[in-house]
């Protein structure tokens, strides 16, 4: 198997950020919310990137933000897939008025802006990474619910659903070992994006000032505590922006190629 | 009733039940989740007899449902209550805020849509070619970035580095409209970015589709030249594909809008809503999130009518 040179540069690109936040205890020079020197330090040899708003090494708090960052859309990605292909199989395999409920239950969720719903809920909630992580994952769930359904439906009426049902198999075998095997290209092709649009989701929220709370870093927080230098020409707020971005963009490529890759073996092997 | 004006018609009441339901989520949903307004207010310390007293004043004590009619009863004659944090008058506040962020939307709807439009089609013609291959890679780097990043960045470059533009869009009563205008070019410029890469995409999406009809061979036969295919041939049977995806775009202003406000500093609806996020002023937040819902819906519904409207299989009923 030939892997393409983009498809390549985004899996190390994502393994390097995925290996730095697993890592980060051991690699992060410095603590976390250790004040190491001053206000905005340049970058020099004791602190490669600088030093933030109220001098703790920007290295060491881009690190401990990657994990947070990458932690909690990784928890959030996975509840989605959960909650979403389940339901999505389900209401594909039970048709009938479940269908119709969750169906219609998902549509008035997608009808309100993801952010604007989010905000509104959180301003019951308490902001906790539990709360955050449960939050985005429900309303992304909603996505994963119509692409799993719309998947399901096209495979509940082949002969070899058909014939499962016919045998007296119950719900879960037609689901787990029938449609899932079969739905798996496509919703991991999703996966990708769906991760991507966590990152950015909870980036924007904890930008907002909404999201992960300080002490705890992350990148949109990172952002935020250092936007206010960008006027006096200190860049610190673009590093963790620009790590947003490359990690978007790296998998983003590996997305890309799972994607092509999964369409044009279309009928032949999955 | 003529076919179409019965679909259009149809599309609009379900858009209007839509909302409803919508604003049944945002009230009554939001009232089922765990967490105390009162307490909230008057902090852990509170005595029991207070919290009974403010729940009271509030109406907090009456069933969700009696709450809910009278919110959407004020709601319907324009009374959206008052702000739980500082006692005011929750329409008032929006009034100005609801003009000064309208008008950032508006500009930079004015300036991406010809532009996406105008970008889509020269991809379109160039399918493959240097012109496409740069049009993309550099809409596909902006779709990357979340709205905040690209806010930064510009802000960045254009106010600090080479001093072009203000750095904050501060606006203010009684400002002539050059001056607004030169306040708002950087939160414009924003916009424009974030919404302009899936809609040129989109509309280079919708027009190749189009190619690929017969009649556009004919066309090419004929002896048309290639723009002369898109413009006479391929875009007007795009037109509905492409409207959809303006208003898809428009509607998502409203997420764009919200962050970029914050970034510039913008007294709008988005800075309004974010603020009392954070200070757990339910009234308000309810408020503005049903409004923004609104507008959501409201394109949505708009873009679904025009592309009713634009198919001609459906204006001549069989």
């Amino acid at each position: 198997m030939r892997i393409p040179l983009s498809a390549l540069v985004g899996m190390v690109f994502t393994g390097a950020f995925f290996l730095a936040a697993i890592l980060a205890p051991l690699i992060a020079p410095y603590g976390m919310a250790e004040i190491v020197g001053g206000v905005w330090d340049p970058a020099s040899g004791a602190h490669l990137l600088g030093t933030d708003a109220i001098g703790r090494d920007l290295l060491t708090r881009m690190i401990y933000g990657g994990q947070t960052t990458i932690f909690v859309a990784s928890a959030a990605t996975i509840l989605s897939f959960t909650l979403g292909s389940v339901l999505g199989f389900s209401a594909a395999v039970a048709g009938g008025w479940v269908d119709q409920g969750l169906s219609r239950l998902v549509d008035l969720v997608m009808a309100i802006p993801a952010l604007i719903l989010a905000l509104v809920i959180l301003s019951v909630l308490p902001v906790t990474l539990t709360v955050l992580i449960l939050v985005m994952g429900l309303l992304d769930a909603t996505r994963v619910f119509r692409l799993a359904r719309a998947v399901a439906v096209d495979i509940t009426v082949m002969d070899y659903v058909e014939a499962a049902r016919l045998r007296g198999e119950g719900w879960g075998w037609i689901i787990f070992r029938e449609i899932l095997p079969n739905a798996l290209s496509p919703l991991v092709a999703e996966l990708g994006l769906r991760f991507i649009f966590a990152v950015l989701f909870i980036s924007t929220l904890s930008f907002l000032g909404l999201g992960v709370q300080p002490p705890l870093a992350d990148w949109g927080g990172i952002v935020k505590e250092n936007a206010s230098g960008l006027v006096y020409g200190i860049p610190a707020a673009l590093i963790p922006a620009f790590a947003i971005a490359a990690l978007a963009i790296s998998v983003n490529l590996v997305a890309d190629w799972v994607l092509s890759r999964t369409t044009s073996l279309k009928g032949g092997r999955g | 009733m003529h076919p179409v004006l019965t679909l259009v018609v149809q599309r609009v009441a379900l858009g209007f039940l839509l909302l409803l339901a919508v604003s049944a989520v945002i009230f009554l949903g939001v009232a089922a989740l765990p967490g105390d307004t009162a307490q909230a207010i008057l902090g852990q310390s509170a005595t029991p007899q207070a919290l009974a007293n403010l729940r009271a004043e509030m109406g907090l004590d009456q069933p969700p449902l009696t709450r809910y009619f009278n919110w959407l009863g004020g709601v319907l004659t324009g009374d959206l209550g008052t702000s739980i944090s500082n006692g005011t008058d929750i329409a008032t506040a929006i009034g100005q805020r609801l003009g000064n962020t309208l008008f950032l939307a508006f500009w930079a709807a004015v300036i991406s849509v010809p532009l996406a439009i105008l970008l889509g089609l020269v991809a379109a013609r160039y399918n493959g070619r240097w012109p496409d291959k740069l049009i993309s890679g550099v809409t596909l780097s902006t779709i990357s970035l979340p709205e905040f990043v690209v806010g930064y960045l510009v802000l960045y470059f254009l106010a600090v580095k080479w001093q072009l533009f203000p750095s904050v869009a501060m606006v203010f009563p009684g400002m002539g409209l050059m001056e607004r205008l030169n306040a708002v070019i950087l939160p414009v410029i924003v916009l424009v970015l974030v919404v302009l890469a899936h809609m040129m995409r989109m509309t280079r999406a919708a027009i190749l589709n189009v190619m690929q009809s017969a009649y556009i061979e004919t066309a090419e036969l004929k002896g048309l030249s290639p723009m002369k295919v898109i413009w006479r041939h391929a875009f007007p049977n795009a037109i509905a594909p492409v409207v959809n995806v303006v208003m898809l775009n428009l509607a998502y202003l409203v997420v764009g809008v919200v962050v970029v406000e914050v970034v510039f500093v913008y007294p709008g609806m988005g800075q309004y809503l974010v603020d009392h996020v954070a200070k757990r002023d339910l009234p308000v937040v309810q408020a503005v999130g049903l409004i923004f819902a609104a507008v959501y819906i409201g394109l949505n519904i708009l873009a679904d009518v025009i592309s009713i409207l634009a198919n001609p299989r459906l204006r001549h009923p069989k």
